[in-house]
């Protein structure tokens, strides 16, 4: 196979190639909304435990 | 081997055991794509009636499988849950939904794609379908359920019996094609009688729906860790976790989390 | 009876309460969700034929007619036991070829011909490379077409 090939995808590139980005962007998604989720617990915890050391 | 498991039902052992694990099994999932990528899209030769088209094979029936897969264990949970009231069960049952819809989501939308070159048309309302729609909105409401209960014990219940009740629709996608003259094709792999697909073929699907189920354990330990400290906001191992997480002069190990 | 046992009983009254339900719910709609039908049952009748409705077979081997000059095109569908002619004038899907399974969306007119609005192709469930079949195809051993196996139900 040689890298035209590879694109054209016999003539079937633009669909194959938007199942597999589509994908990509999905799978992706999942991985930073995770992580994004994280950063805000951890901000949110900090900041309520900062305030109880304060309170004390 | 029980210790190991009731270790593993406490929030504390859970988040430990959980944390060493997702390196490792996030590296053998980026592996496994790849390795399932380049002989899928690179390595497999095309096939005799689709051309390069049946390609979207490797990331749609993974898909398909996956929305199957994450849904009955969102009911197993549910259920463990229910009966023996065991928190980790909730969170596993909660945090898997989104990534059930997403699955399920890309099951539906790649099987469109593949469809309008091959069939004819983007959609038809044959049952197989119809049933994984059916499927998409029992996930949307799962997630809309959890999110409209405030206290986290009557939303897991609630959550549930809903994903207790869907999962009849789960066999019912799955013999839809046997069931009734479907548009869509009948199984392919789990068939006893004869190999319907070529092994340069079967291999990346395979490797491909193993990357799947890994990359959905790995999310699924992130996730549940996440909601795991939140639940757990209140109590000493938690907050313990957090003074250390201080930026302090004299340790700076914020890696340890 | 402990509590966990009265919530195991009732989880399990209800997956088998809604099990129920829906089997026979299934059977009660079995016929409103076939997606098609085949010309035997065309030609048995129970095909209607007041409103469109879909018919499903493999397109006949040396039946494909086209009409120079255009898109229409007439063939006949077969499932082993009976035959419908369909006419289409429109864009045929990739795989539409001799010997494939289609599905052919439309009206049975009253001369017995079968106006389609729509013509979607039905693939098998077969993988393989060009050379794996063209081999099997020699040797006699290519898997037969299934995929109407509810022709005769």
């Amino acid at each position: 196979m040689t890298w035209n090939e590879f694109i054209h995808m016999g003539g079937y590139g633009a669909y194959v190639w938007s199942a597999y980005g589509l994908t990509a962007i999905v799978l992706t998604w999942n991985w930073v909304s995770t992580l994004l989720r994280k950063r805000e617990v951890f901000k949110a915890l900090q900041r309520s435990l900062k305030q109880q050391e304060n309170l004390s | 081997m029980w210790s190991f498991f009731h270790k593993l039902a406490s929030p504390k052992h859970f988040y430990r055991i959980a944390g060493a694990w997702i390196p490792w099994l996030g590296g053998i999932t980026l592996l496994l794509m790849v390795v399932g990528l380049y002989l899928g899209l690179w390595v497999a030769p095309p096939d005799y009636q689709q051309g390069d088209s049946y390609r979207i094979m490797f990331v749609h029936v993974p898909a398909a499988w996956m929305s199957l897969f994450i849904y009955v264990f969102m009911a197993v949970c549910g259920g463990i849950g229910l009966i023996w009231n065991m928190k980790m069960a909730d969170i596993m049952a909660m945090t898997s939904a989104p990534i059930g819809a997403s699955f399920t989501f890309l099951a539906l939308v790649t099987g469109s794609i593949w469809g309008k070159p091959m069939w004819g048309t983007w959609w038809v309302w044959d049952a197989r379908l119809t049933s994984e729609l059916i499927l998409l909105f029992l996930y949307l409401g799962y997630i809309a359920l959890q999110n409209a209960i405030e206290d986290p014990r009557t939303a897991a219940r609630a959550g549930a019996i809903l994903a207790i009740v869907g999962s009849v629709n789960i066999p019912i996608i799955h013999y839809s094609v046997e069931w009734w003259n479907t548009l869509h094709q009948g199984p392919t792999v789990t068939r006893m009688d004869k190999p319907a697909i070529h092994s340069s073929m079967l291999w990346p699907l395979l490797l491909m729906a193993l990357a799947f189920q890994l990359y959905f354990f790995t999310l699924l330990l992130m996730r549940a860790r996440v909601e795991l400290l939140y639940r757990e906001r209140r109590s000493r191992w938690v907050r313990e976790l957090m003074g250390n997480l201080q930026p302090s002069p004299l340790s700076n190990n914020r890696e340890v989390i | 009876m402990t509590p966990r046992q009265r919530r195991m009983i009732w989880v399990a009254v209800i997956i088998t309460g809604v099990s129920l339900a829906t089997f026979l719910a299934l059977a009660a709609f079995q016929k409103n969700l076939l997606y098609f039908y085949t010309p035997s049952q065309v030609q048995a009748g129970e095909a209607p034929t007041g409103y469109a409705f879909r018919v499903g077979g493999l397109v006949e081997k040396g039946s494909v007619k086209r009409q120079p000059d255009s898109l229409a095109v007439r063939f006949t569908l077969t499932d082993g036991n009976a035959k419908v002619t369909v006419f289409y004038d429109g864009i045929l899907p990739d795989l539409f070829r001799e010997g494939q399974g289609i599905i052919a969306i439309g009206q049975l007119q009253p001369d017995g011909l079968f106006k389609a609005s729509q013509v979607l192709a039905k693939h098998d469930e077969n993988y393989m490379p060009p050379e794996v079949a063209d081999a099997l195809k020699k040797t006699g051993a290519m898997p037969t077409v299934d995929e109407f196996k509810g022709a005769n139900r």
